[in-house]
C-alpha cells in the first residue's frame, strides 16, 4: 500500500502523465522481506523555459534593428560584416541553428493544415518578423542576420559572373522547394528543409555524412559563386524577394544621385546591379513581341504539363508519409512478394491495427497526394513559364540600380560609388570638425 | 504628359495597397498562429507504448551521444535473476561478467537485493539509448525498461531526425510543461 501512495505521490509531485500499465504482469513485482525500498529517482530535467524563446525573438528584432540602420543609415560594410558574424555565432553556432524563419515556413503551413498541431511562439515570430522588415527595409535578414548566408558570404573569395538567364533558371529550384516544402509539410507531416538543411551539420558540428558533403559542396561553389544556396536554394528567399520588391525603403547604390560611371557594375557579386537600358533596339522589337507573345502562350501550356508531371509523381510523394510507406511493405508481405518482416511492419503489427484500415487510410493520403503534387506541378510550371515572359520583356532603366528582389544587402557596392567616397569624405571632414 | 502622371499615381496606389495587403497577411498570420498556440512549446517523446526498441534512437539522433536514455521504473521490474534485459540469450553465468551483459555500453547495474532478487538501475552518462535492454525486457520480462528523450539533452530540433527515422511513429510532441510519457502501474482502487 505505502508502495502506490509513493508512486501516486512521486508523479503528482512531477505533475507528469502517467501511462499506466494495463493487465497482468509477467512477473509480479516481490514483495521484500528486507525492507527495500525503490530508489528515488531525481524528477527528469525539464526542458528550456518558454522564455528563452521569447528572449530569442526580441533578439531577433534588435538583430533586424541593427541592420536595417547600418544597411541602409551608416551604409558600411565592414560594420555589417561585424553584425553577419554575430548573427552567424549565436544564431548559427551557439544556437545551433534551430529554429530558423527558412525551417518556420513548414511550422506555419502544418499549423494551416493541421488541427491537432500546435505552433511554438518563436516557430510564429521567426516567421513572421523578417516578411516584415522586409515590406519595410528590403532584405536586411539576408544580408546581416541569417546565418546560413552568413557562413556562405565569409568564405565568398572570387566570384564569378552568373548569366541573368542562368541564374533565373537555376532559381526555379528555390521555387520548387518552397512548393514541395509546404506540400510535404501540409500533407506528410515531412520536414524537408530541415532534413536538407546544409549547414546545420556545421553549426552543430556533427551530423549527418551526407548532409555534411552537400554543406561542404556548397561551400566550396561559394568560393566563387556567391551564396549558392540564398540565390538558388532557398525557400524562404523566394518569399522575401517578391515581398522585397515591395519594400518602403530598400539599398541604393548611390547614397544620392547615380552619375553612371559604371564604377560599381562589377561590384555585386550575386548579379543583383542591374545597368541602364534603352528600348529595344528597332531591329529586335518584332522578334521580341513575337517571343513575348509565344511565352505568353506557352504559360498555361507550362501550367498544365507542369500538373500532370506532378500528379504522375504522386506515388512517388505519397511515400514520404511514413502511413504508406508501411502500407506499401504490408501488402508486400501479405500478398507474398517479399519474404521476412521489417521493423515498419514488425511494429505495424504490434499495433493489432487491420490491414484493411491501414490500407484504406494510405489510399486517403495517396488520392491527397495526387491533388497536391498536381498543385505543386502546376506551380512549377506557371513559374518557369512567368519567368520565361519576365525574360523576354525588357525594361527602361535610367541609373544603375540594385534589384530590389536579388540584393541581398551585404554592402558591397557602396564602396565603389564615388558620390559615396565624396559622402565619406564630407562626414569625415565634419567629424574632425568637431 | 498628364497621362504619364496618372500612370504613376495608379502604379503607386496598387503598389501601396499590394504591401499594405501583404504586411496585413503576415499579421493574419501571426494572429492565427498565436491564437492556435497553447502558449507552451512543444518537445519531442517517445510513447513507451508504441517503441518497438528498434535501436534507431542511438544512431539517427544529431548528436554524437543519442539524447534517448534508458529509463527504469521500478514498480514494474521483477527484479528478476535471470534478466532478459540485463543478460544476454543464454548466458554462460548469472553474473556481473561482462560477457554476459547485453548493454554494449556496460550501463546497467546490478545490485543483488535479497535472494533472490536483483535490482538493476541505469547509469544514464554511459547509456546510448540503443534499447538493446528495453527489447530483451519487453519480450520476455515486465517492460518496466522503456526509452526516453532527455530534455537537457535533447536540442528539440524542428523535425527530429530520430522521429523521421521511426518505424514505429512513437515519436510525438507533447506539451513542454509535460514533457514525459513514464510508465507506471495502475494504482490499486
Amino acid at each position: 500500500m505505502t508502495r502506490f501512495a509513493c508512486i501516486t505521490a512521486f508523479a503528482v509531485a512531477l505533475l507528469v502523465p502517467c501511462l499506466q500499465v494495463r493487465g497482468d504482469l509477467r512477473f509480479p513485482p516481490p514483495e521484500f522481506e528486507s525492507g527495500y525500498q525503490f530508489p528515488q529517482a531525481p524528477p527528469p530535467p525539464m526542458p528550456r523555459p518558454v522564455l528563452y524563446e521569447y528572449a530569442e525573438a526580441v533578439l531577433l528584432v534588435a538583430a533586424l534593428l541593427l541592420a536595417s540602420y547600418l544597411i541602409l543609415r551608416r551604409r558600411s560594410r565592414r560594420a555589417i560584416f561585424v553584425l553577419m558574424l554575430g548573427a552567424l555565432f549565436y544564431f548559427g553556432f551557439w544556437r545551433q541553428g534551430c529554429i530558423c524563419p527558412i525551417g518556420a515556413i513548414q511550422n506555419v503551413t502544418l499549423t494551416a493544415f493541421d488541427n491537432s498541431y500546435a505552433i511554438p511562439l518563436a516557430a510564429a515570430a521567426f516567421f513572421v518578423i523578417p516578411l516584415v522588415f522586409t515590406l519595410f527595409y528590403g532584405r536586411v535578414f539576408c544580408g546581416a542576420v541569417c546565418p546560413l548566408g552568413a557562413i556562405q558570404d565569409a568564405v565568398l573569395i572570387r566570384p564569378v559572373r552568373v548569366p541573368g538567364w542562368l541564374e533565373s533558371g537555376l532559381r526555379l529550384l528555390a521555387y520548387t522547394y518552397l512548393g514541395a516544402a509546404v506540400l510535404f509539410a501540409a500533407l506528410g507531416g515531412a520536414f524537408l528543409i530541415c532534413r536538407y538543411d546544409p549547414f546545420i551539420g556545421f553549426f552543430r558540428l556533427s551530423g549527418n555524412w551526407n548532409i555534411l558533403m552537400l554543406g561542404t559542396s556548397l561551400l566550396v561553389i561559394g568560393l566563387f559563386v556567391g551564396r549558392p544556396y540564398c540565390r538558388f536554394l532557398c525557400p524562404y528567399g523566394v518569399i522575401l524577394r517578391h515581398l522585397s520588391r515591395l519594400s518602403k525603403q530598400r539599398v541604393t547604390i548611390t547614397p544620392n544621385e547615380c552619375i553612371k560611371c559604371r564604377l560599381c557594375e562589377d561590384a555585386c557579386p550575386f548579379g543583383a546591379i542591374r545597368e541602364p537600358t534603352e528600348d529595344w533596339p528597332e531591329g529586335e522589337y518584332k522578334i521580341a513581341k513575337r517571343r513575348l507573345a509565344l511565352f505568353l502562350v506557352l504559360v498555361p501550356v507550362l501550367i498544365a504539363a507542369g500538373g500532370w508531371a506532378g500528379y504522375s509523381l504522386k506515388d512517388r510523394f505519397a511515400r514520404v508519409h511514413p502511413t504508406v510507406r508501411t502500407a506499401e511493405r504490408i501488402y508486400l508481405e501479405e500478398t507474398g512478394q517479399v519474404a521476412g518482416t521489417t521493423d515498419v511492419s514488425d511494429a505495424f503489427r504490434a499495433t493489432g491495427q487491420t490491414s484493411a484500415l491501414l490500407y484504406r487510410e494510405a489510399t486517403g493520403i495517396r488520392n491527397q497526394f495526387a491533388a497536391g503534387g498536381a498543385l505543386l506541378g502546376a506551380f512549377v510550371g506557371f513559374v518557369a513559364g512567368g519567368k520565361l515572359v519576365v525574360l523576354s520583356v525588357r525594361r527602361r532603366r535610367t541609373d544603375y540600380e540594385a534589384d530590389p528582389a536579388s540584393c541581398l544587402a551585404c554592402g558591397r557596392c557602396y564602396k565603389y560609388c564615388p558620390k559615396e567616397q565624396e559622402r565619406w569624405k564630407k562626414t569625415r571632414s565634419m567629424g574632425a570638425a568637431r | 504628359m498628364a497621362n504619364d502622371k496618372e500612370n504613376v499615381t495608379r502604379r503607386k496606389f496598387l503598389r501601396e495597397g499590394l504591401w499594405g495587403a501583404c504586411l496585413a497577411g503576415a499579421g493574419t498570420a501571426a494572429g492565427l498562429s498565436v491564437a492556435r498556440n497553447n502558449r507552451d512549446n512543444t518537445v519531442w517523446q517517445i510513447d513507451p507504448f508504441k517503441c518497438i526498441a528498434c535501436g534507431n534512437c542511438a544512431t539517427y539522433c544529431v548528436l554524437e551521444l543519442s539524447a534517448v536514455k534508458c529509463i527504469q521504473a521500478y514498480a514494474l521490474c521483477g527484479y528478476c535473476d535471470l534478466c532478459t534485459g540485463y543478460l544476454v540469450p543464454e548466458p554462460k553465468a548469472l553474473d556481473t561478467g561482462a560477457e554476459n551483459e547485453l548493454c554494449p555500453t556496460g550501463a546497467i547495474e546490478r545490485t543483488f537485493v535479497e535472494d533472490p532478487y536483483y535490482e538493476y538501475s541505469i547509469d544514464e552518462a554511459l547509456c546510448n539509448g540503443c534499447g538493446k535492454c528495453v527489447k530483451g525486457c519487453m519480450v520476455f520480462g515486465n517492460g518496466s525498461l522503456f526509452l526516453q528523450v532527455r530534455h537537457d539533452r535533447c536540442l528539440n530540433c524542428n523535425e527530429c531526425a530520430i522521429a523521421a527515422a521511426c518505424p514505429a511513429q512513437a515519436f510525438q510532441r507533447v506539451p513542454a510543461d509535460r514533457p514525459y510519457l513514464l510508465k507506471e502501474v495502475e494504482p490499486l482502487e
